[in-house]
């Protein structure tokens, strides 16, 4: 690749925030432009639902970096001017406010929106969570709430409906699913995950589809199940999962397909990148195309690319990484672990609520779980680096 | 470089002690960060920097020049 003297990040986010501290990091002088879409300057995620929404932390707290750290990137950072297209071959991106902006490489970061319940916008008391003022929206609303549902089956829907009962609000947790996060945990561990719950004192309701949102006077009143049951609720939580913001990139010509699809360089095309939960790229160390939305590929994945961008030609074949805070269940998992795995616990005891659980599939070690151990669990970690990166040596 | 870090932003990942063991290590009881040493050797700094960059609680700071 000729030498790269312009580079702009769609997306001040993690992952767009790191990727340009990566590409300084690695010695890039040249010009670098960040924008974002948001008033906030770049934050973190994973507090929103944990000590923002339940008041531990003022909102500043989640910010990524104070505004003298931002000024020694030496980059133009515009906040407020989402973008709206992409001219692939000219890599130039043009925004709401008729910014246009061209560079020799062009990384695309704007991660995730949340996926909606039909017809939610237009009611009163109906939330979603996915950026800063979204959580203090919700704090704010569930400071007063009495009855509260959170619909979701997966880690998002979980930590809301623990933090929102750590704040006293009688909540109900509603899934379509077996437990919540099975796809992440698999069964037994989810099984776990939503006994802890119920000690808590939250209403599990799983296994059931929710139907319809029951209104008056354009405020939700209730949450109407598949089964005919109605739950009343003042304040509910819409938590289905997101979808890759790539609405903006209809026009380009790249390939979308629930995500940025990239090769495993994370390139798009030619001087474009994608990075972070929008990028789904091929992953050679498991020989197939995925998309993690996990904070840690955030990071990891900037690396990448910002190495990518800069000559090195790295394919990128992380391991892995989540973790969740749940009342008092600090759980991690390194490699993913699954609906159909064999669990054996090798360390702690359940019985204890301290243990680390190794995930095996197909005789491959593939996830090791951690469940307030995180410590060992990451001792374990080794275990399962070969199923992640073994193959991708193989064709290197 | 001077390293300070926020236990209570800390996660437990753990990552920071995969790529500099010998600058940073976690607690047994609850997998919280443990700095080793908060100003290593020149010889750290780039695991250092690395480690900074990838945790994902944000919970390393670095200052360059302390």
């Amino acid at each position: 690749m000729t030498q790269v003297g312009s580079v702009l990040v769609v997306g001040a986010s993690a992952a767009g925030l790191a990727t340009a501290e990566a590409l300084r990091r690695k010695g890039y002088q040249g010009a670098l432009t960040v924008i974002g879409g948001e008033f906030h300057p770049p934050y973190d995620r994973p507090p929103l639902s944990k000590q923002v929404l339940a008041g531990e932390w003022v909102p500043e707290r989640a910010q990524l970096r104070t505004a003298d750290q931002l000024a020694a990137l030496d980059a133009e950072i515009v906040l407020q001017d989402p973008a709206r297209s992409l001219d692939t071959a000219a890599r130039t991106v043009r925004t709401a406010s008729g910014r246009a902006v061209r560079a020799d490489a062009v990384v695309i970061a704007t991660g995730l929106r949340s996926r909606a319940f039909p017809g939610q916008q237009s009611l009163e008391g109906v939330h979603t969570l996915r950026s800063l003022d979204d959580a203090l929206a919700l704090r704010s609303a569930l400071q007063s709430a009495d009855r509260t549902v959170v619909i979701g089956d997966g880690v998002l829907g979980a930590e809301i409906a623990a933090t929102a009962r750590g704040m006293g609000v009688d909540v109900t947790l509603v899934g379509m699913l077996t437990a919540p996060m099975v796809g992440l945990l698999g069964s037994r561990m989810a099984a776990r995950l939503a006994q802890l719950h119920t000690d808590r004192g939250v209403h599990m309701e799983f296994g059931v589809a929710v139907e319809f949102l029951q209104e008056e006077r354009g405020r939700v009143t209730a949450v109407g199940l598949a089964d005919g049951r109605v739950l009343p609720a003042r304040t509910v939580v819409v938590a289905i999962g997101s979808v890759p913001a790539t609405d903006w990139l209809t026009d380009s010509g790249l390939t979308v397909a629930d995500g940025v699809v990239c090769d495993a360089f994370c390139q798009a095309a030619d001087g474009v990148y994608a990075v972070g939960d929008v990028a789904r790229w091929h992953h050679r160390g498991l020989g197939k195309f995925v998309r993690w939305e996990n904070r840690t590929n955030a990071n990891e994945q900037a690396a990448a690319v910002a190495a990518n961008i800069l000559g090195e030609n790295r394919p990128y074949t992380p391991v892995p990484y989540m973790w969740t805070d749940q009342f008092d269940a600090k759980i991690q998992a390194h490699g993913l672990l699954g609906e159909d795995a064999d669990v054996q616990v090798v360390e702690g005891s359940e019985e204890d609520g301290r243990f680390v659980a190794l995930y095996r599939r197909d005789g491959h070690m593939t996830g090791v779980l951690g469940w307030n151990m995180p410590k060992q669990a990451r001792l374990h970690r080794a275990a399962v680096v070969d199923h992640y990166t073994a193959q991708a040596a193989l064709h290197a | 470089m001077k390293i300070t870090v926020d236990e209570d932003k800390c996660c437990g990942a753990g990552q920071c002690v995969l790529l500099a063991p010998e600058v940073f290590d976690q607690r047994d009881d609850d997998g919280i960060v443990v700095l080793l040493d908060a100003a290593p050797a020149a010889g750290h700094h780039a695991a250092v920097r690395e480690s900074a960059a990838v945790c994902p609680a944000a919970a390393i700071v670095l200052s360059e020049d302390a």
